[in-house]
């Protein structure tokens, strides 16, 4: 299992400052969508800089894979696993990709004054049109679930490797050695 | 190559380790699963969620597909807010420079009900959408009462169901407003000033309030808690209680489009300032007279449309709207207002293809509101 390569360090940077961003960011959605409670307006601030800041790295992490590609699996991971891998990794990627996206233009589309921070505020980057911010703040949704159950197969998919197969996967990215 | 090794690999773990270990990994993302389901509602049936509050609304007016859950019933405006520059003292903000900035209005009626006939004691009010140089925006929604009646979002949710229809008889029942009051001292004592109110004679002459508390911050950062009010130049007259217009089911809105088609129509916007221990938590309690009153500017209304086409349609006055220089205060209702208000403008942004002409519809307008 030692035999197993590491991610290149900056991989590894951007994947631990991003995990507790996304999870966070993935927690505050479904708990302000719900929210009437003064917890609303903070978790409403909180979530659009925060979806933003996940965009940015996200680019400079895309950036990042095809400079410095990431470690093949090992050859005894079976094909099924060695698809269901890439398979998820493919979806992560296109949902932090995608998601700040979506919600960045669903604001766009309703009209609301898109703030990060006091007076700082983003451009709208789609027409007023109702219809289209209907349909964009239903998708925000779906993708959110899409996105909490890939994150969920992702971490599953870890300690699978990590406690049973303890094949180095797991060291390859969450070792601090 | 055993099945176990293919599958679970070639880590030294015997079969029982590895069952002891798969029930840990599902026992984990069991634990994340459960711990998103709780904090998106699912497992609290009681505790008050945005759905359940839309609920409440279409339990207690039926379901009208395209319109606001609340002040369904109104007409669009528009105009512009000149600033006296007396507020930019207490606020950077850049609508209190003296400059003058275009206003997207809405007047309505309080209910979720789309073609309600007006009357003298529904609640009316007046929603402006401020918009600043360099793209900010103000938004707010007042009332012409001089405090809100529930304090929170459970009192208002308990106030809706209370106020709902009995399906047996079609009325509120008595017994539930009665047990409401009972439970909610605050609402009745607020009921009876907002009973004793003087009724005008329309939305002209009709003084709205920001009914909750902001906080105004000047630009060296101190800020101070405020309500505002637009307080109309038009002469107060009574309600007559006589419906001006043969037809009488859109009187009010009538009124009004026949009196900004004659001239516009100004408000002065009057922001009264709080002091320390004035309540900004609680909607229900008026602030003592006599606070300092600054005159910021004057609202001008110039034009009407039907929200059919009108560019009030589109826009959610979400009271949390803020241009830098007014922040919220700590009142609860902000929050559950803004979350309403964004529930509500969703679902009907999903059904805007269903929905048929507002009461107030373009025909109207166009005849000057006599038809």
């Amino acid at each position: 299992m030692s035999t197993q390569a590491r991610f290149p360090a900056a991989s590894r940077l951007l994947h631990w400052l991003m995990a507790p961003m996304i999870v966070v960011m993935l927690f505050i959605g479904v708990g302000m969508a719900a929210s009437i409670s003064p917890r609303y307006e903070l978790l409403v601030s909180i979530h659009r800089p925060l979806g933003i800041a996940i965009f940015v790295l996200c680019l400079a992490r895309i950036v990042n894979r095809f400079i410095k590609p990431p470690p093949e699996l090992p050859d005894t991971v079976p094909s099924l696993q060695r698809f269901a891998a890439k398979a998820s990794h493919v979806v992560l990627y296109a949902l932090m990709f995608i998601m700040p996206l979506v919600g960045w233009g669903m604001l766009s589309a309703a009209r609301y004054p898109i703030v990060l921070y006091g007076p700082l505020r983003l451009p709208p980057i789609l027409p007023h049109d109702l219809t289209l911010y209907a349909w964009l703040r239903n998708l925000h949704t779906d993708l959110a679930y899409l996105f909490f159950a890939t994150f969920l197969v992702h971490f599953g998919a870890a300690l699978f490797h990590g406690l049973i197969r303890r094949d180095g996967v797991l060291e390859s990215m969450a070792s601090w050695q | 190559m055993s099945m176990k090794r293919f599958w679970f690999g070639a880590g030294p773990v015997g079969n029982a380790g590895v069952l002891v270990r798969l029930g840990a990994i599902g026992a984990v993302m069991l634990s994340v699963a459960g711990a998103f389901a709780y904090v998106g509602g699912w497992l609290s049936p009681v505790r008050l969620t945005q759905d359940r509050m839309m609920v409440a609304f279409q339990d207690a007016n039926g379901i009208h597909a395209g319109f606001r859950r609340n002040h369904a019933k109104g007409v669009c405006v528009t105009g512009w807010f000149e600033s006296s520059g007396q507020a930019a003292a207490l606020s950077k903000a850049a609508v209190f420079r003296p400059a003058r900035v275009p206003v997207v209005g809405r007047f309505a009626l309080a209910g979720g009900m789309p073609f309600q006939p007006d009357a003298p004691a529904t609640v009316r009010s007046m929603a402006l959408r401020f918009l600043l140089p360099g793209g900010e925006e103000w938004r707010t929604g007042m009332n012409n009462i001089p405090v809100f009646p529930v304090n929170s979002a459970r009192g208002f949710y308990e106030q809706l169901l209370a106020s709902s229809p009995d399906p047996r008889t079609g009325k509120p029942d008595p017994i539930r407003m009665s047990a409401f009051l009972a439970a909610h001292p605050e609402a009745g004592r607020a009921l009876s000033l907002i009973k004793k109110r003087q009724v005008t004679s329309g939305f002209a002459n009709s003084t709205f309030n920001s009914l909750n508390a902001f906080r105004f911050v000047d630009a060296a950062g101190a800020s101070v808690p405020v309500r505002w009010s637009t307080v109309p130049v038009q002469p107060l007259a009574a309600d007559s209680a006589e419906p001006s217009a043969a037809g009488a089911k859109n009187y009010l809105f009538d009124d009004l489009i026949a009196q900004i088609a004659q001239h516009p129509l100004h408000w002065r916007l009057i922001v009264t300032v709080g002091q320390a221990d004035d309540p900004t938590k609680d909607a229900t309690l008026p602030w003592p007279a006599g606070r300092q009153q600054v005159d910021a500017g004057t609202v001008t209304i110039d034009h009407a449309a039907s929200e059919d086409g009108g560019r009030c349609t589109d826009v959610n006055y979400d009271p949390l709207v803020l241009p830098s220089g007014i922040e919220p205060s700590d009142d609860p209702l902000l929050s559950a207002r803004s979350a309403a208000y964004a529930r509500s403008f969703a679902l009907r942004a999903g059904e805007e293809h269903e929905k048929p002409p507002s009461a107030v519809s373009a025909r109207e307008v166009q005849a000057g509101g006599n038809s």
